[in-house]
């Protein structure tokens, strides 16, 4: 039996290549570690056949010396991911019983390299959320408690399932999603890394669009090292999205020397915010001296127009969500209301929508109608797509001024408990994406590294923000930090 | 800019979510909060700025045109909650 908590991609690698166990073990190790798990909800759906299947072909090309480096690598995969002949639904009810009839583009690659699918993760209802508790399944519950009180924390949304399975160690990594910090706060919350590549760095073929402005998928995982040996797996040119990139994809594993020297790293002012507690601030202030120490220059910057990031994200993504979520009609696939007698087709729609759809993504449906609405279209969303050019004019002038990365905050605060906001306006919940938003917005890579542990035990995490397709650049500056701050603390079982 | 009863039921008939009348009030309170929230960005100078399409500057590919897809009704269909004779089933729409 190999000790799962202490396992990465990249030692599990080495460790089939050099015959010490094989994917088979490994997997059913895997499958026999989420049966025990029920109670964090993190999967919403097990593969064990496909994973089987998977594992048996991974170590057949491992013993051929032919192998990937994702070869027999056990995955989770967020249920926004198409996977063929498997049950995909967002977390939503609309989608009750989806099965697509073909393969989203990043899991065809991944399991094209040999991953192994463990089974589907639980998230917030079409990945519109901050805790995971807008998901039809339920709430994922975080592993992490606050020392021995029991109270259940949030993982985080709307990554969560996989933020809460990768640091549970129910897989090696899985796939993520952010739209507006959706891989970077749960990694956060978590006490793991999350990568949200540049936009277009990973195809968004076969990933149930939420903003498609805003979407980008990226790995969650252990460490720095693990999220470059996924991420080139995830990345490349697709023609399928006419938005993905074509440019090389480098080896991001191979850019990791640890070596910042002379690199130019921003603190920018505009993310000192009210009310932000004093760890947070201690937290980042001490990452700064860690990259100093290791050879970085520390730079003040200014990203003046960071105070509008969160409204403008508030206009635009929910327009894109109210057209992007225009598809569920209740006629192609998934659940359908019934109607009356003398009723008909409108309010089979209307009915079909108020029961499959929660409240949150309802909210964001009407909201997106409204600003996109004949009078207001001006007013509200041209608006923030202007003030949205404003702040990514923001971060071409820093890059100008020879900045290399930017380090942030992950999150205004650490993990809290479920159901704690329930009776916040939702605001406050949006409130969480304060420090990642920026990002998307911008189109920008941005890394969340696990960085210490708040007064609670609870962990914290601090974000580099990296240049557009600078993702090799900013990953060996997230390992450089990794490497300094030596976070190792894993939750305690309790499940 | 705050959204009275009325505009909630038009904005949730424009999304196609049913309402219940009684919850038409509490909606509207609720969007009239999220829009006032956006209202900040009435603070920010966009005089001459352009909005912002697309994320990174690029041209959209071109392919060839021909067919590169297609032929598979049985798939499409596969997930309709309800189909008959290889279309999509519907309510009736014309009287």
């Amino acid at each position: 039996m190999t000790d799962l908590s202490k396992l990465t991609i990249a030692s599990a690698r080495d460790g089939m290549r050099a015959g010490e166990f094989t994917a088979v073990e490994l997997t059913d190790q895997y499958l026999a570690a989420i049966a025990q798990a029920g109670a964090l909800n993190a999967y919403s759906t097990n593969t064990p056949e496909i994973a089987r299947a998977q594992a048996t072909a991974a170590d057949a090309r491992i013993s051929a010396g032919d192998a990937p480096d994702m070869c027999g690598i056990p995955l989770g995969i967020k249920d926004l991911f198409c996977t063929k002949g498997v049950q995909t639904q967002a977390a939503s009810h609309i989608l009750d019983g989806f099965k697509p009839e073909y393969e989203s583009t990043i899991t065809g690659q991944l399991f094209d390299a040999g991953a192994v699918m463990l089974g589907k993760l639980n998230m917030d209802e079409f990945a519109m959320g901050s805790s995971n508790e807008t998901s039809f399944y339920g709430p994922v519950v975080s592993p992490w408690r606050r020392g021995n009180d029991t109270t259940e924390l949030t993982p985080g949304g709307s990554s969560g399932g996989s933020a809460a399975a990768v640091s549970a160690d129910l897989c090696l990594g899985a796939t993520g999603t952010d739209t507006g910090g959706s891989i970077r706060q749960p990694a956060a919350f978590t006490g793991i890394v999350g990568v949200k590549p540049t936009y277009g760095r990973c195809s968004r073929w076969g990933v149930v669009a939420f903003a498609s402005s805003l979407d980008q998928a990226g790995p969650m995982v252990k460490t720095v090292r693990d999220s470059a040996i996924m991420l080139e797996a995830m990345a490349g040119h697709d023609p399928k999205d006419s938005t993905s990139a074509d440019i090389t994809v480098p080896n991001f594993e191979a850019a990791l020397t640890g070596d910042i020297r002379g690199k130019k790293i921003g603190i920018p002012k505009e993310y000192r915010i009210d009310g932000m507690p004093e760890e947070i601030e201690a937290l980042w202030h001490e990452g700064a001296e860690k990259l100093k120490a290791a050879g970085a220059e520390i730079v003040d910057i200014t990203l003046p127009h960071t105070k509008y990031a969160l409204p403008a994200y508030y206009v635009i993504a929910p327009a894109e969500a109210s057209s992007n979520l225009s598809r569920y009609d209740g006629v192609k696939y998934g659940h359908r209301a019934n109607i009356k007698a003398g009723e008909g087709i409108t309010e089979m729609y209307e009915r079909t929508r108020a029961e499959g759809f929660g409240d949150e993504v309802q909210r964001r449906v009407m909201i997106g109608a409204y600003v996109l609405s004949a009078g207001f279209y001006d007013a509200y969303y041209i608006r923030a797509q202007k003030v949205r050019t404003l702040i990514k004019q923001d971060f071409e002038k820093v890059f100008a001024d020879g900045i290399d990365q930017i380090l942030t905050p992950a999150t205004p605060s650490a993990a809290f408990g479920l159901g704690e906001m329930a009776d916040a306006d939702p605001i406050k919940m949006y409130l969480n994406d304060v420090f990642t938003v920026t990002v998307n917005l911008a189109g920008l890579p941005g890394v969340s590294v696990p960085a210490g542990l708040d007064s609670g035990g609870l962990p914290l995490g601090l974000q580099l923000i990296g240049q557009p397709w600078g993702e090799a650049d900013m990953l060996n500056t997230a390992y450089a930090l990794e490497q300094a701050s030596g976070f190792d603390a894993k939750p305690a079982r309790w499940w | 800019m705050s959204i009275d009863t009325e505009t909630a039921r038009k904005v949730a008939h424009l999304a196609r979510i049913e309402v219940e009348p009684e919850a038409l009030p509490p909606l509207a309170d609720a969007l009239s909060h999220i829009l006032a929230f956006m209202e900040q960005l009435n603070e920010v100078d966009i005089e001459g700025v352009e909005p912002m399409s697309s994320v990174t500057p690029m041209a959209l590919k071109q392919r060839k045109d021909e067919v590169t897809d297609g032929n598979y009704q049985e798939k499409i269909l596969a997930n309709a909650p309800d189909s008959r004779e290889g279309f999509f089933a519907v309510p009736k729409v014309v009287e």
